[in-house]
């Protein structure tokens, strides 16, 4: 493959749309969706795509999410390459084949439209619905912009389908504010994106195939004879292709900006991190914000920055630890909360990255953004302050609520 | 950068218009982002849509709270919304109504207005109030910011066929021609 890259063409388009067109250059060979919002003028552009003949997949459009993943898992059986997209309560009614589907080792790639959950009744985005999913062996990662919802998509598939991965991959992006958030996006070419995917082998292990009779998913377990170390060995392949997942992340992202020109940080992002004391970590499209914030708070001479987590399954822990080890304290912005330590998921990440790498310094708990709420540039120069006054050693007891008083 | 805030009731096309004014601005080489205030917006109820324009990339994706200038598509809108909220010395408004625009009640931070009887021109060629595109005439017409042949052209490569493209080109004419202007002083 030549090292030149190839310009694309320009259109103006919600992440939605972006998803969705991300998903047609993928050419996968059945979408089952069942619409949710804000996830459903993603399947209705994707409908449209196949109805118009641009996107040569079935569509099943099924009685809802239960029904849409286990069908999808029969159709990568057989063979196919899939899509789906889901949302708050549509992810929680597909959680049973949802938590199957890693240990089936079966690729996939499904955008989480990320909403906060229920209750109170809400329909605006929030991580809490991903966060939720975080520990059932998924891939995550997490988009800021537009265009990196279209290009995590197609790299999604490489990374799902990789030969030593055979993991599916949720590539989340905001409900709301990149759903329905319109910008310039460049569209890559078909053939780039045929030659970068290559051809595909999804049911090499494991296959509904005449040709080949298999008994797929049998009882396995139990504390005699060979369940237990075959239980076992079942786990352990699956949590190593995990840890492996972050090189093959690594990679694919470097292949992408070889062939597009487009870099994204495939892990972590540092970003002016160089003389930063502080940092704040964040996740997802809020980053945006958070790096117009440090530029304004660099030109008045504090020395901040900011560490953007992309893959957050598996987390990324050398690179979160090598970000770390930049700054004297942080603090982390988290989009959802973790009810059972009082903070947030993201922060509970990276106390744990502290801890097993020795690193000792403040690191905060900020919540924000829940149910749609907006975290602005005004919010992060807030965050940056109490993490400046933890440093001096007034250190909260709790986590900060960014929206508690808007 | 230059903050824009849409405001208009469900029904209007408040979000499609802010759709079609991201991609004539990007058309002209700006960089852009549009963003729809969100929930169940029933028809009739107030909704707002934000926008950045810039002539490099733009990250933030927040909502806006200073906006430099103001469309609003509704002539009654402002009864019930303080459309006015966070607007800062020099600002601009672009009203959908009928009259003089010297007899707008409007904060003495506005600058500059344009008028445009969206609804008239809309009852006259959709035969329903739909305004949105007639007054991105009238916001081309009052801010200079978008030309009226790219607003057009974006029309024309939206969702628009037939009868309704004719429509559309129609309204978005004659809001930029159909539009008054007036300068204000535009102080704190």
């Amino acid at each position: 493959m030549t090292a030149m890259t190839k310009p694309g063409k320009v259109v103006v388009l919600d992440g939605n749309e972006a998803a969705a067109k991300g998903v047609a250059l993928a050419r996968p060979d059945v979408v089952a969706v069942y619409p949710i919002t804000p996830q459903s003028s993603l399947v209705e552009h994707l409908s449209s795509l196949i109805a118009s003949g641009e996107l040569d997949a079935e569509l099943m459009n099924v009685e809802g999410e239960h029904s849409v993943l286990s069908a999808l898992q029969g159709a990568a059986l057989a063979g196919a390459r899939t899509y789906t997209a889901t949302s708050g309560p549509g992810l929680a009614f597909m959680f049973e084949p949802y938590i199957r589907q890693p240990g089936l080792r079966l690729p996939m790639v499904a955008s989480l439209v990320t909403r906060d959950t229920l209750t109170p009744q809400c329909v605006w985005g929030g991580h809490q619905d991903a966060m939720l999913v975080r520990e059932c062996g998924w891939i995550h990662m997490y988009c800021e912009t537009v265009q990196e919802i279209l290009d995590s998509v197609i790299m999604g598939y490489k990374v799902a389908e990789h030969p030593e991965i055979m993991l599916p991959v949720n590539v989340n992006h905001d409900g709301n504010y990149l759903s329905f958030g319109v910008t310039r996006c460049e569209i890559p070419e078909q053939g780039l994106v045929d030659d970068f995917l290559g051809p595909k082998n999804i049911n090499w292990h494991a296959a509904l195939d005449p040709e080949r009779p298999m008994s797929v998913d049998p009882l396995t377990g139990n504390a005699g004879g060979a369940g237990p170390s075959m239980f076992v060995r079942y786990r352990k392949g699956q949590t190593e292709a995990m840890a492996h997942a972050l090189d093959i992340i690594a990679e694919v992202h470097a292949d992408w900006a070889k062939r597009t020109g487009r870099h994204h940080a495939p892990l972590v992002e540092e970003y002016r991190l160089e003389g930063a004391e502080v940092a704040l970590i964040t996740l997802g499209s809020m980053t945006g914000a958070a790096k117009d914030c440090c530029d304004a708070l660099r030109a008045g001479g504090r020395k901040v920055g900011v560490i953007k987590v992309k893959t957050y399954r598996p987390f990324p822990v050398a690179a979160m630890a090598r970000a770390l080890s930049q700054v004297k304290a942080v603090g982390v912005m988290d989009r959802s909360v973790s009810y059972g330590w009082n903070s947030g998921p993201m922060h509970q990440d990276t106390l744990t990255v502290l801890g097993k790498t020795g690193l000792r310094m403040p690191c905060l708990s900020f919540i924000g953004g829940l149910a749609g709420a907006d975290i602005t540039e005004a919010h992060f120069e807030r965050a940056y302050d109490a993490v400046f006054k933890a440093v001096s050693g007034d250190m909260p007891p709790g986590p900060l609520w960014v929206n508690e008083k808007d | 950068m230059t903050e824009i805030r849409i405001h208009g009731r469900g029904g209007q096309g408040a979000v499609l218009a802010s759709g079609l004014l991201a991609q004539a601005m990007a058309d002209e080489g700006r960089h852009v982002v549009a963003i729809p205030s969100f929930g169940f917006e029933r028809r009739g109820a107030p909704v707002a849509c934000f926008m950045r324009v810039e002539d490099k990339p733009i990250r933030a994706m927040t909502n806006i709270y200073k906006p430099d200038i103001i469309l609003c598509i509704d002539p009654t809108v402002s009864k019930v919304v303080n459309i006015f909220e966070g607007m800062g010395p020099g600002g601009i408004l672009v009203q959908a109504g009928k009259g003089d625009p010297s007899a707008l009640a409007v904060p003495p931070v506005v600058a500059k207005i344009g008028l445009c009887d969206a609804v008239g021109i809309a009852l006259a060629i959709f035969k329903r109030p739909i305004t949105n595109t007639v007054m991105l005439g009238a916001f081309a017409r009052t801010t200079g910011l978008v030309s009226l042949a790219a607003l057009k052209s974006a029309i024309e490569g939206g969702e628009f066929r037939d009868a309704g493209l004719k429509q559309n080109l129609e309204a978005v004419e004659r809001g930029y021609h159909e539009t008054q202007l007036l300068a204000l002083k535009g102080t704190a």
